[in-house]
């Protein structure tokens, strides 16, 4: 496991830096509902960064399964393979988007790796992480091997589009509308990319950090209650 | 039923329709009418909508069919009626008070939320080790004890829905003596939020060991009762022997898990496969089957039922054995600083913990009030938990930035996922195999649309 402190930084003026292969999961400022720091100290900053890139070896399966990854890959993959990180025992493969499908066809049709399973994806939305603000997470699974893995897309809030598996993986289907519902990740290739969960007239993609919680006041028995976000406690 | 094309779906309405065919709105009534009057004007094709709310969907869940004649020709599920943004709500509370929010998702079997929650975020803080062997035990039997009640559900609204209300009052009547015991311990029957991030919420009474194994055979009755009422009778077996069927290949395609999975003939059972909370202590089967219908997965669910049992009475050994342990986490920055005690005014903070900290420690009070009040950080980073449901694989992915609430919770609901097979399942039946279809994937809306 890493440490907390290794991963943050502090300072008044510092701008964020964007180490290869690390998220910025967030830029925290204190609890001060203004951006004002009225403590005189000016230091709370802090940039959380995920955790860093592991190095050989990885230990357990992970080492195994990168080389194989990578085998079948050949030429591609350095680029397909960004970083790979091992972190509270998870392996977790920083994929490139236009290799996505490529790679979760390795992962599930190679006898050494068999990842029969994509449990679906879970988007992610880090406003911090400049130019790699929404990631798509896919824990694949291994019945066969008993295995777990991660694999992780980023994209940029300005091109938010991601291959769909849905051609591999076609339980994925139902889930990668979820993220599209949720987090506006364009899933192209996906057989019918429509809102799931919010109504299809929906504005806005909700579990977006920029997207406040509630966002719409609501009327019950006449009175007009005010979404969350505009009550003290939530802010 | 008309179609308009600049409507912002990003598909078409079912089948070739040119707005010229007819339109009946139905209210409950009787079906006949409309099949007459569909006949009379030579209509072979209907596309109609089963629910939102029908008392066969289990929930809100809106199943579009197209039909012709009895048999369906297309089936379509829409949901997302009973989204109510939990996932969402939980990066505004802290880690402990999220347990609250994911316990609501699938509540038949709350239980398992907490549970995959707590691992998760137990997994990010680096603690799973040093989780008391009696919380554990705990854990395991709150999670047994609830696979039992949702279970019983799955059988007995699947029983009502076929028009036997008897199943449905004998599971439910079992279902409440695994609620007695429940609620002796947590003191709620449902959405309990128990099971906390370190350990649980509190020890169980003292009077609870043997209130345990007096349930076990009340609901052993119950299981042999339903057992004998419906796996030899014929209109059941003819219902569903044979219906619904998902065979391997598309179980593996499509992700489904739990019952339906092991109907097919694959042991895949988290509990064995990656035990967590000391299962691989237990002693315990995972049935199967290979008939890959709705009979089998019936029969599956009753057998792991009896299996759960067996669990919960080695719980109760256990629990019986160590006595008096912790059941939470030694380390005082995470562990919930009060037991619950129920007192003359019912259940709340436990008397020598309120005289601890307003009449003893000012540090405590500080402590305490910090704790409950801004909650725990966690280090940074992401963590995937998961645990075999009643339903299957429900997964856990929680991010930390930090801080002291989660940059992100989401959940695998097993429901969401496999209902996705509701189309595989019904096509090419009978509109009355479509309820059949609907009870044997057993999912739970409220975990479906989260």
């Amino acid at each position: 496991m890493s440490d907390a402190k290794d991963m943050a930084t502090t300072g008044a003026d510092v701008s964020a830096v964007l180490p290869e292969g690390r998220t910025l999961i967030n830029v925290r400022k204190g609890q001060f509902v203004s951006d004002a720091d009225t403590s005189g100290y000016e230091g709370l900053t802090r940039f959380v960064y995920s955790p860093e890139a592991a190095k050989r070896p990885y230990g357990s399966w992970f080492d195994q399964v990168v080389d194989v990854l990578q085998e079948l890959l050949g030429d591609k993959a350095d680029a397909a393979i960004q970083s790979v990180v091992v972190d509270r025992d998870e392996l977790t493969l920083h994929i490139a988007r236009e290799h996505l499908v490529e790679v979760c066809q390795h992962l599930r049709d190679d006898q050494d790796l068999r990842f029969e399973f994509c449990l679906g994806v879970s988007g992610v939305h880090y406003p911090a992480d400049a130019g790699r603000e929404l990631h798509a997470v896919y824990p694949i699974q291994s019945i066969t091997h008993n295995r777990r893995l991660r694999v992780e897309v980023s994209v940029s809030d300005a091109d938010p589009v991601i291959p769909s598996v849905t051609a591999v993986y076609p339980a994925n289907n139902w889930h990668e509308r979820e993220t599209w519902d949720f987090f506006g990740i364009n899933f192209t290739g996906h057989p019918g990319l429509a809102r799931i969960e919010m109504p299809d007239d929906w504005v806005g993609h909700p579990q977006r950090k920029d997207y406040p919680l509630g966002g719409i006041p609501i009327e019950y028995k006449g009175a007009e209650i005010p979404s969350p976000d505009q009550r003290r406690q939530y802010r | 039923m008309t179609t308009d094309n600049n409507a912002p779906h990003a598909t078409s309405g079912l089948g070739d329709d040119d707005g010229t065919a007819p339109e009946f709105t139905v209210y409950g009534g009787d079906w006949s009418d409309v099949a007459e009057e569909a006949a009379r004007l030579g209509g072979q094709r209907l596309v109609f909508n089963m629910g939102p709310q029908h008392p066969s969907t289990h929930g809100v869940l809106r199943i579009m069919l197209e039909v012709e004649g009895e048999n369906v020709t297309e089936l379509r599920a829409g949901i997302g009626y009973l989204h109510t943004g939990i996932e969402k709500n939980m990066e505004f509370r802290t880690w402990t008070q999220g347990v609250t929010f994911c316990t609501r998702m699938d509540y038949v079997a709350s239980m398992f939320n907490e549970a995959v929650y707590c691992m998760g975020v137990e997994k990010l803080l680096g603690i799973t080790d040093d989780i008391p062997d009696r919380a554990n035990v705990l854990r395991v039997l709150m999670m047994e004890l609830t696979r039992i009640g949702s279970h019983l559900v799955a059988i007995g609204t699947g029983g009502n829905e076929m028009g036997a209300t008897t199943v449905m009052t004998t599971a439910f009547v079992g279902r409440e003596e695994t609620f007695k015991v429940i609620e002796h311990i947590t003191g709620l029957r449902t959405n309990n939020a128990y099971i906390r991030p370190g350990g649980v919420a509190s020890d169980m009474p003292d009077d609870s060991v043997e209130m345990i194994r007096g349930m076990i055979p009340k609901v052993k009755e119950r299981l042999d009762e339903l057992a004998y009422l419906q796996l030899e009778n014929p209109i059941f077996k003819g219902r569903l022997q044979g219906v619904a069927v998902l065979d391997l290949a598309s179980c593996m395609a499509l992700g489904v898990t739990g019952p339906i999975l092991r109907s097919a003939g694959v042991p895949y059972d988290l509990r064995k496969s990656e035990p967590y909370a000391g299962y691989e202590t237990y002693d315990f089967q995972v049935p199967t089957s290979t008939e890959a219908d709705a009979y089998s997965r019936v029969v599956l669910r009753l057998e792991e039922c009896y299996e759960s049992l067996k669990i919960v009475a080695q719980c109760v050994d256990r629990l019986e054995a160590s006595e008096g342990e912790p059941v939470m986490v030694a380390d005082k920055k995470i562990a919930w600083p009060a037991q619950l005690s129920v007192g003359d005014d019912g259940q709340g903070n436990s008397f020598e913990h309120i005289r601890h900290i307003m009449g003893e420690s000012m540090e405590a009070l500080i402590h305490h009030f910090k704790l409950v009040t801004e909650g725990f950080p966690v280090p940074a980073g992401q963590a995937y938990a998961a645990v075999e449901n009643p339903k299957g694989m429900l997964g856990c992915h929680v991010v930390s930035d930090g801080g002291t609430k989660p940059w992100r919770a989401h959940f695998r609901d097993p429901g969401f996922n496999n209902l996705q097979a509701l189309s595989m399942l019904t096509e090419g039946g009978q509109v009355a195999d479509v309820v059949v279809a609907i009870a044997t994937i057993d999912m739970v809306l409220g975990g479906v649309d989260r």
